[in-house]
């Protein structure tokens, strides 16, 4: 499993997964975060329902897409972490209707 | 605000295209998706200590004067800007922050350096497997590596990745080698022009005899790979022409088979590409000042053509002469003066190619898979199966593939099967990869939201006739 | 001599797949000539909207036209699953067109009483206010006033029709010729020969179905098709989970998830524009119409060329002088895409065209 090389170091940012707090660098991606606390599969596919996880880490095969504060289809790889952001799967498609509820976009 | 010259990319070649135009006179922007400048082969270079330094290295290393360079110059430089179109009309459209612009320059300097090759095997999709670069990126931004994991595939980066793991003290399972026996024939010619630098083929057997002194099972002549797991990757069975099936377990699998320009930009922007049958890619057709096929647009770095850091970097600069010349900062004589050292780096960066290029030329079996339910399109979950029975209508070519199976239409745009279903739509008719073309790319060449573009805010393009319809 | 093919179809868009495969199904042997794989192809920029509320107001024929072919959609998407096993995603619960102001209400209210008005009945529609939309659609926005709502109206994936279709044509013993882009079309005693790059093609009948090039081929037949472009954009999302299973003129889900949005190609008053202005108006109006897709991710936005004649409806015709030659043009290759297999071919077939399409011939341009 994933490692900190540094692990003396500490871990100052804490953040929301699926209901458990995982901490994490200033400087780490979500993706980061969540394979040193073990964590390898990001999502199911839409088309077959498959778990995946981050391939590429550079933002390139968007295979580590996921819902970050109640968005859909972001890339865990490209988003860094910060205090108090609530992340979990995406399970399939993007869901339009329930995560959206509350939409004050207008 | 206007600008003459919208750079983009933060890596060697954009930050020294970036810089040389800036010290010339020219007023600049520089885009970049990352939080900082570097690239991916410069990553979070400019917090890196001497305990990376140590790990990652003197290639590494290199990048930091780049850096220091570049922020000297105090360029207008937007980092996490995710760049989603240029126009062969040069509007530049990008995102940053949740809002989305759009803004043009007399020149732009495409500077997206290169992405990994697709490795489709058999499970390379389960979570686990990752490319090589995506260890390197996770050793580089985070201090993060995996203990126990499988280096499989070929190329300079494979090795160089297993090495910064183990000068990190990191245990590797094993490291499974696909190069081709059959390649030596066809390096041997470029070898005596290669041995110009015989320093990085001496430091390349260093770093291999550095991973044997280690302990790390070395296993060379690997013919065919699969990874096994169902929810996850488990092992890694490969065979060689001596021993069959072998397995080796690891949670985590990293493969690499050489980096190819990331052309999805300067393909969405209309630029004329060649195929490249010795790096086995398109690549953009630029002149020798990096200019393209459409005015006003040149390419620099990687993205032109696989050169590595240096030629990168030194492909920006000549790029951004270039840009001087032609926006009057520079004379003609003064130009060619000004290029006379970064062609010499650039030559030099270039002698050893050929040979690597010949050398590391990956196996065919790995390029194109030949099991039937191997994912070919990760996106839209197509198999080889599901592309064949699509072939064999008597379609054209990848585009009509495309449209009849949703090949590439995914988010990542073919990034990931583009290169293997032009490969495979060639071995399935008998064409040269070359006549059968790629995906027709267009914009955006990234995701964004509808309420991006909705809101667009349009930087006064020439528009005259903006508003007519209201 | 007749030459080697019953039928040349020149053109392997929707148009000429349809006919190539209406042709092949009554048992000709036919060829396609397609040009090469990066040609310009309406159909790749197709909606994919069976659409018939707002076609034909004041032009009865083409009303008729497209309500036929509307009726015929069912039994042809069948019979093309049963041949190809090939998901075409053809639903038809009735369409809708969105309306966010009151002006644009009342305009739509009076085009869809006059297209029922010349219909004798045969075109029902209902205009839905506000309150009736929010139970026909989800996600509505506070700017949606009203719509109307046709129960004749479906959509279908316009690729994968077009895959369909290729493949029951290939199946049927059609051949598929690529990178034929055609030069010349010769008479050749009572057939054809046709030159394409790849040499001479002979063939009984000829049927001109290559879209804006259509243009330049028809004198070759002594037929005239004053047809030119007109773009239009279209954007795309990622796939999402199902939200709307009702087609709009302005957005629809696909089967597979992904989201359209775009005008479709039967609104009148067409966009001239182009660029990052028109992309920007048609992204607001759809986030107007459904602010729930405000986060959805546009993976792809395109220009498609449609195929325009001068009044905007389609047309046929058979060379009178070079009888055996025949030409279509039209830019809604899906919603027609049943009547040019099912009865278009078999007027090619046999040799005359029927007379609902007498006003559909170029005829109707000459003063």
């Amino acid at each position: 499993m994933f490692k900190r090389l540094h692990p003396e170091t500490d871990d100052e940012i804490t953040f929301d997964f699926e209901g458990t707090s995982i901490s994490a660098r200033p400087g780490d991606s979500v993706a980061a975060a969540l394979l040193v606390a073990n964590i390898d599969t990001f999502r199911e596919t839409p088309v077959r329902g498959r778990p995946r996880g981050p391939f590429c880490m550079m933002g390139a095969c968007f295979d580590c897409l996921m819902v970050i504060d109640g968005e859909a289809n972001q890339q865990a790889c490209q988003i860094l972490v910060s205090d108090g952001i609530k992340v979990a799967r995406q399970l399939g498609a993007a869901k339009i209707i329930n995560d959206s509820e509350t939409d004050d976009e207008l | 605000m206007s600008y003459d010259l919208i750079v983009i990319g933060a890596g060697p070649a954009g930050m020294a295209a970036a810089t040389t135009a800036s010290t010339g006179g020219a007023k600049v922007l520089l885009l970049d998706d990352q939080s900082t400048p570097g690239g991916q082969i410069y990553r979070a270079i400019e917090t890196a200590k001497d305990a990376e330094a140590a790990i990652l290295g003197d290639e590494y290393m290199a990048g930091q004067p780049i850096v220091r360079a570049f922020r000297a110059q105090g360029i207008d430089y937007v980092p996490d800007a995710v760049v989603w179109q240029v126009s062969e009309e040069r509007e530049v459209g990008y995102s940053s922050g949740g809002r989305a612009k759009l803004i043009s320059a007399p020149w732009v300097i495409l500077a997206t350096g290169a992405i990994e090759r697709p490795f489709p095997i058999p499970g390379w999709t389960l979570p686990g497997v990752m490319m090589a670069g995506a260890a390197q990126t996770l050793l580089k931004s985070s201090g993060v590596a995996a203990e126990g994991a499988i280096f499989a595939g070929c190329g300079p980066l494979l090795y160089l990745v297993a090495r910064q793991y183990l000068r990190a003290g990191v245990n590797i399972a094993a490291v499974v080698d696909t190069t081709p026996k059959a390649n030596r024939m066809g390096a041997l010619p470029h070898l005596p022009h290669a041995l110009l630098r015989w320093d990085l083929l001496a430091k390349g057997r260093r770093w291999i005899s550095e991973i044997r002194r280690s302990g790390t099972p070395l296993i060379q002549n690997a013919t065919a790979l699969k990874v096994i797991g169902d929810k996850a990757a488990q092992s890694l069975v490969y065979k060689t022409a001596d021993v069959d099936w072998r397995e080796i377990k690891a949670t985590h699998i990293f493969l690499h088979q050489g980096i190819v320009p990331n052309v999805n930009l300067s393909m969405a922007a209309g630029l004329d590409h060649s195929w490249d049958n010795r790096q086995l890619c398109w690549r953009p057709l630029t002149d020798a000042w990096g200019c393209s096929s459409v005015s006003g647009i040149a390419v620099a770095g990687d993205g032109a053509g696989i050169g590595g850091g240096l030629a990168a970097e030194a492909g920006g600069q000549i790029a951004a002469i270039g840009v001087l010349s032609a926006v009057g900062k520079l004379d003609a004589q003064a130009s060619r003066d000004q290029a006379r050292r970064p062609r010499a780096q650039l030559a030099h960066e270039h002698h050893a190619r050929p040979f690597l290029d010949a050398w590391f030329r990956p196996a065919s079996d790995m390029r194109v898979p030949n099991e039937d339910t191997t994912i070919i399109c990760r996106c839209e979950e197509l198999t080889l199966k599901n592309i064949r029975d699509t072939i064999d209508i008597g379609l054209a070519g990848p585009n009509q593939l495309k449209s009849f199976c949703r090949a590439g239409m995914g988010p990542c745009q073919g990034r990931f099967c583009g290169l293997t279903v032009q490969e495979l739509i060639a071995r399935e008719t008998k064409r040269p990869a070359a006549l059968v073309g790629y995906y027709r790319l267009r914009p955006p060449i990234k995701p964004l939201r509808l309420e991006e573009l909705a809101n667009l805010a349009i930087d006064d393009l020439e528009g005259d006739d903006a508003g007519q319809d209201r | 001599m007749s030459g080697a093919y019953d039928a040349i179809i020149i053109g392997g868009g929707l148009l000429g797949s349809a006919i190539g495969f209406g042709l092949a199904r009554q048992g000709l042997g036919c060829v396609i000539l397609d040009e090469g794989d990066t040609a310009y192809r309406a159909a790749r920029g197709n909606f994919g909207l069976v659409w018939v509320q707002s076609k034909g107001i004041g032009k009865p024929v083409y009303a008729d036209w497209t309500m036929g072919s509307a009726e015929l959609w069912p039994g042809f998407a069948q019979e093309l699953t049963e041949r190809t096993g090939i998901d075409i995603s053809y639903y038809a619960p009735g369409g809708i067109e969105i309306c966010l102001s009151e002006a644009e209400f009342d305009e739509r209210a009076q085009k869809m009483a006059s297209l029922t008005g010349h219909q004798n009945g045969r075109f029902s529609h209902q205009m839905l206010d506000r309150k009736a939309m929010m139970e026909r659609l989800p996600g509505l926005g506070p700017d949606v006033v009203g719509g109307s709502f046709s129960p004749h109206d479906g959509h279908v994936g316009p690729l994968f029709l077009m895959r369909a279709m290729q493949r029951a044509f290939v199946d049927l013993d059609g051949v598929i010729r690529t990178d034929s882009r055609v030069h010349a079309i010769k008479r050749d005693g009572d057939g054809f020969s046709v030159e394409t790059p790849g040499g001479t093609v002979t063939g009984g009948k000829v049927v001109l179905a290559a879209g804006l090039g259509n243009k330049a081929l028809a004198p070759m037949v002594n037929l005239d098709q004053p047809v030119y472009p007109l773009k239009g954009q279209v954007l795309v999302t990622e796939r999402m989970a199902p939200f709307l299973d009702m087609p709009t003129t302005h957005a629809r889900q696909t089967g597979e998830g992904t989201i359209l949005i775009g005008s479709s190609q039967e609104d009148v008053g067409f966009d001239l524009s182009s660029g990052p202005e028109v992309i920007k108006r048609i992204a607001d109006r759809a986030r107007r119409c459904f602010p729930v897709l405000s986060k959805a991710r546009i993976v792809r936005t395109w220009a498609a060329l449609r195929v325009m004649t001068p009044d905007g409806i389609p047309i046929y015709d058979q060379s009178e002088t070079m009888p055996g030659a025949f030409a279509a043009s039209c830019h809604s290759g899906v919603t027609l895409a049943a009547t040019h297999a099912m009865t278009f071919a078999k007027y090619v077939a046999d040799g005359h065209l029927g007379s609902e399409l007498d006003g559909l011939s170029a005829g109707r341009f000459d003063v």
